[in-house]
């Protein structure tokens, strides 16, 4: 896209009957129903939570502290996120291209540390099919990682279509679109790893 | 020849003068967002009951929900009409799923 369009453009999104970006506002729209969806695969691994009447359970197979260094990646990855964006403001079109590439990369170990995590959990016995703590811990965080992923794949295309020059000479607008969608995983990570690793699991007639 | 985004870029202008933090303040909140995790890991292992654990981990990660929406997504700066419209699926989900739970007597477990 030559500048004259990328101007003209931007010109467009700001011409709207709200006066707001149609893109962005469409974005927040979308993040909203996401709420929904996310939240009724919380509520359904919080509704089954200790109710599993086979192992294994929650504590026999949770590593706490790799999973926390797993949260520590995400959130450095949202840090490096929004550097992209402060990059981009500037319009620092190369560094902004690094902080893109630093994010993708952690929300790469991210993934990979839950692929990791799920192999182990497999060696345990733990299926989707073993019981109800199986059923809602890998829906839920599966979705979870299949967001990541969609986020990854849309931070190098922002990287490939930079590097390509397809970009507008004010790159902040489509950095912050897919940093929204990055920070929204983020968010709903910030939950499950409370919700689900970290809140105590009962046994079922325990006390 | 086609012009290239660093060819024409004019000097560094912000697209929204003063409305977004600087990298100096995304780098202080994504520290108290490293310390608020760092709390919580810790607290999951102290020997406090789950009437006093509970609580204080489910308060350190709203307070880390809403460092993320308000600074990094920029709710706290942006057009309100974008928090509202967030709001309302947040809430929304909120009140559906406490009522479900609630119908479930999930809570009384």
């Amino acid at each position: 896209m030559d500048v004259a369009a990328a101007t003209a453009q931007q010109h467009d999104e700001h011409q709207t009957t709200t006066g707001l970006p149609h893109t962005k506002l469409g974005m927040w729209v979308f993040l909203s129903s996401e709420c929904l969806l996310f939240g009724a695969l919380i509520s359904t691994y919080v509704l089954y939570r200790g109710r599993s009447t086979v192992g294994p359970f929650p504590d026999e197979v949770f590593d706490i502290p790799y999973t926390s260094v797993s949260s520590f990646v995400l959130l450095a990855s949202s840090l490096t996120m929004v550097l992209a964006l402060a990059a981009a403001q500037k319009r620092d079109m190369q560094r902004m291209r690094l902080w893109l590439l630093a994010t993708a990369l952690l929300g790469m170990t991210f993934v990979g540390g839950q692929v990791y995590e799920f192999t182990v959990f497999h060696e345990e016995g733990l299926d989707i099919t073993t019981n109800l703590f199986g059923t809602t811990f890998y829906t839920l965080t599966g979705f979870h990682g299949v967001h990541v992923t969609v986020g990854i794949l849309m931070l190098l295309s922002l990287v490939g279509m930079s590097m390509a020059q397809r970009l507008p000479a004010d790159a902040s607008f489509p950095v912050e679109m897919v940093g929204l969608y990055w920070h929204f995983v983020d968010i709903v990570w910030i939950v499950i790893f409370t919700v689900v690793y970290l809140v105590p699991t009962p046994r079922p007639g325990g006390p | 020849m086609a012009e290239t985004e660093e060819h024409v870029a004019p000097p560094a202008a912000p697209a929204h003068p003063g409305s977004h933090p600087t990298a100096k303040e995304y780098v202080r909140i994504g520290l108290i967002l490293f310390v608020l995790t760092a709390l919580e890991v810790t607290a999951s292992y102290t020997d406090v009951s789950g009437a006093v654990l509970i609580p204080t981990l489910y308060v350190l990660a709203v307070i880390k929900f809403v460092l993320v929406v308000m600074w990094f997504m920029h709710l706290k700066f942006d057009d309100r009409r974008y928090a509202r419209f967030f709001v309302m699926g947040l809430a929304g989900a909120a009140t559906l799923y406490l009522i479900v739970l609630i119908s479930f007597r999930v809570f009384a477990r």
